[in-house]
Parts: C-alpha cells; sequence; structure tokens
C-alpha cells in the first residue's frame, strides 16, 4: 500500500443470519476491498466468532479483535496482501 | 508447471482425504464449499439452545485450515432452488434430489475452475457409496451432465473408474490413487490414520436437511399450503425450528420448544402474527396464514397447552399483530385428547 493513501474501514450488518452466511457476506466484501483495509462484522450467530476468524486464517487477511458485545458478536479485519 | 486442482470440500472425512492424496502429488488445491440453505452444518447449532455447549465450528472451514488450503464458500441458495422443484433424476427416500444436486455442484465448480484458472476438480466421492450419485451408473452421468467430462477426478475410487485426462497426461500419478468401494469406512479410516488425520467429522444422515424426513414432510406441507413448489430462505430455517402444527389447511403454527427457539422467533414478529403466553412461562408461536377469530382462539388453547399453565384452567395470552399492536386472549388450554395428531408435522 502505498503512503499516505487511506485505508478504508468499513462496518458490514450480518445481524440475524446464520453460519455461514455471515462468513459469506464476509468473504464478498473483502473481495471489493484493498490489503490494509479494515472490516467489522457485527453478527447475531455466535457461530461467526468462531467461522469468520478460521476463514481469515486460511485466506491471509489478519483478525485484529473477536468479542462479544452486548449480544452480539464482532469480528475485526484487515484485509492481507495475498490475491 | 503446477498444476491447480478445485476441490468440492463438504467437511467430511472423504473430500478431506481426496484433497489430501492430490496435495501429495504436489498439486496446489484449493476447496471450494456450496451453501444451498439445506446445509444442517451451523443453522441449528445457532438456534437451540441445548446444543450451544457443542463446538460450533463450521467443518468445512475446519477441514481447509488442517489441509492447508484456500476454501471459497459460494451462496448458490436462488439457483438451487430449480434443483429442489424440478430434479431431472427425481427425489431420493425424502425430497433430497442427490443426483441433480451433485450435477449442479460440479456444474457449478466447472465455472469456478474456468474463472480461476484451474486445471480440474477432485471430489471425495466413492462408487458404491450412498447416496445414489455415487453410484457406478451414475457417477458417468455427474460427469456428462455437468460438462465437466474427464476432468473430474476422484481420488479415492480412481482405480476402478477409467483414467482421466490428469491420469492420462500425467499430472496425477494413478498408481498413488485408491480403488475404494462400497459402503464400508474401514478403507476411508484407515488412509485417515497413514495421514495421521485422528479428528474429523462423521455427519449422521448426510449433510442436507433434504435427506431428513420430518424436514421433508414439513417442505411437502409449506408447498401444498402455498399452491406450488416454492420457498424463500426464511421458510426453509422455520422448517428446522420449532414444532409445526396446521389444524387447517390455510393456517399452521410455529411453536418453540425452548429459549433458544423462541428468541429465534422473536426475529420473525414483524413478518407473522405471534402468539406469547403471559400468564403462565411458555413458548412463542408464530402464525403462518390468516386465521379468523375463532380459528385464533384454537391457536391459542394450542400455544397454551405447551406452557406451564396447560393443567389450569386459563391461560392469558398476548396475540400481536405484524404491526406490533398486542391484545390479550384467555383461553383454557386445549386438552391431550382434542390435538389431533394428523395437525402434527
Amino acid at each position: 500500500m502505498a503512503e499516505g493513501s487511506a485505508v478504508t474501514r468499513e462496518i458490514l450488518d450480518c445481524r440475524r443470519l446464520l453460519c455461514p452466511m455471515p462468513v459469506i457476506r464476509v468473504q464478498d466484501k473483502v473481495a471489493e476491498l484493498h490489503p490494509g483495509d479494515e472490516l467489522e462484522a457485527i453478527s447475531t450467530d455466535p457461530g461467526a466468532l468462531n467461522d469468520i476468524p478460521a476463514w481469515c486464517r486460511i485466506n491471509g487477511h489478519q483478525v485484529l479483535e473477536a468479542k462479544e458485545r452486548d449480544g452480539e458478536y464482532i469480528v475485526r479485519i484487515r484485509v492481507g496482501s495475498e490475491p | 508447471m503446477q498444476r491447480k486442482a478445485v476441490a468440492l470440500v463438504s467437511g467430511g472425512l472423504d473430500s478431506m482425504l481426496a484433497v489430501k492424496v492430490i496435495q501429495e502429488q504436489g498439486i496446489h488445491v484449493e476447496g471450494i464449499n456450496f451453501f444451498t440453505g439445506f446445509c444442517v452444518e451451523g443453522h441449528t447449532h445457532a438456534i437451540r439452545k441445548r446444543d450451544r455447549k457443542k463446538p460450533k465450528r463450521n467443518n468445512a472451514l475446519w477441514v481447509a485450515e488442517q489441509l492447508g488450503i484456500k476454501l471459497h464458500i459460494i451462496d448458490i441458495v436462488e439457483e438451487y432452488k430449480e434443483v429442489v422443484f424440478n430434479p431431472k433424476y427425481g427425489y431420493g427416500a425424502h425430497l433430497n434430489p442427490c443426483l441433480d444436486c451433485k450435477i449442479f455442484m460440479v456444474k457449478k465448480a466447472k465455472e469456478w475452475m474456468e474463472a480461476h484458472g484451474f486445471d480440474f476438480i477432485i471430489t471425495g466421492e466413492v462408487v458404491g457409496q450412498r447416496p445414489k450419485s455415487q453410484r457406478k451408473d451414475t457417477l458417468p452421468v455427474v460427469q456428462r451432465d455437468s460438462g465437466i467430462g474427464d476432468l473430474l477426478l476422484r481420488p479415492l475410487c480412481a482405480k476402478n473408474l477409467p483414467p482421466t485426462l490428469p491420469e492420462r497426461e500425467g499430472w496425477v500419478d494413478r498408481e498413488r490413487l485408491y480403488d475404494f468401494s462400497g459402503r464400508s469406512r474401514k478403507p476411508q479410516m484407515a488412509l485417515a490414520r497413514k495421514f495421521s488425520i485422528e479428528d474429523y467429522a462423521q455427519p449422521a444422515g448426510g449433510c442436507c436437511f433434504l435427506t431428513d424426513e420430518q424436514y421433508s414432510v414439513k417442505l411437502a406441507d409449506l408447498w401444498r399450503a402455498r399452491g406450488g413448489k416454492q420457498y424463500e430462505m426464511d421458510d426453509i430455517m422455520l422448517l428446522k425450528v420449532g414444532r409445526h402444527i396446521r389444524p387447517a389447511p390455510h393456517f399452521k403454527l410455529i411453536v418453540s420448544r425452548e429459549e433458544g427457539e423462541g428468541r429465534f422467533l422473536q426475529g420473525y414478529r414483524g413478518r407473522y402474527p405471534s402468539l406469547k403466553t403471559v400468564s403462565h412461562a411458555g413458548p412463542l408461536a408464530l402464525i403462518d396464514g390468516e386465521v379468523s377469530e375463532e380459528e385464533l382462539a384454537l391457536a391459542a388453547r394450542i400455544v397454551a397447552r405447551y406452557s406451564q399453565g396447560k393443567n389450569a384452567p386459563e391461560v392469558e395470552l398476548e396475540y400481536r399483530d405484524t404491526e406490533g399492536n398486542t391484545r390479550t386472549l384467555k383461553v383454557p388450554p386445549l386438552p391431550p385428547h382434542e390435538l389431533n395428531p394428523e395437525w402434527m408435522l
């Protein structure tokens, strides 16, 4: 990423979706983003707390945070550099 | 030049082994997993409270991580409807269109393979194993109807089948493929041991709700009530939840069986009118269909019958329409002998 270029930070609403739909939404969104961009996925299915990080690990994206907040499950990721 | 294969990864042992066998031959493998909406994986874990203690891993993702391969999960919910509604080769024991399903998935994988510059497809199919898409006479049908031809390699039973292009061209060594056949799981378990794979999912009765008798009964009922084969994502998810009770052809109740289901059904109160017991602890029920006052009273009596007030002379319930307007109903719970077993789906 070129120095000084803006990092996109997006929020993805995956509430009420059941796994694997949150993973599919994250996967499709990441395809539109660039390396270094950040994405925060908010889900209500607790499975997302395992599945989104697993998807990130195998596809080369960094998990910055995965936590429960007020009954919702937040996974924050940074898009990796692999194609 | 390193060849690339795309593997259909279900999350079970067979596709895991197929990938491993091909990886061992120096082929770059990536996985593809299709979400039809009927996948057993995931959904019910999220809904039912009693399932929450179990690990909530997605087996396809887990398998990919163990194998060190990328996994692409593809949403085919909309396109898959045609497979469910009009399977060319018909249904299995229930509403499972297994052969058409496999043809469709291989066809989609072929599109993906071509779009991403991969060379061939691998699956964990074993000749003679269930379901009927893996019979000796149906394996070639999958190749023909999907259009993949001999770019489909089944590493676990390849030696029982004519050599495919990857074998003839020497991309893979046929001698290092396998000749499994039949329903025995022993060869797969032995190969798993050879690869030091100790943990793997053993789905009971398949990975698809359409192979489930109870589920198929509820889906067939939905089609009868709607006057034709149709469904939306919400419909097929709701068929996995609660007791489904149809007291009349034009309406049914979806009654939660426990707290987790109740919470899940709450999310649908903007789409369906609902009933909830208030004088006693009890379930939340959605009403699917138009009901008269008399039918609403019957619905309330049925719901009351599943509350802790089932033996009380009267139970109070809150009726809520889709706009959120509420009113109170007081009814005697329906005695067990008046609950017609034919209403239960």
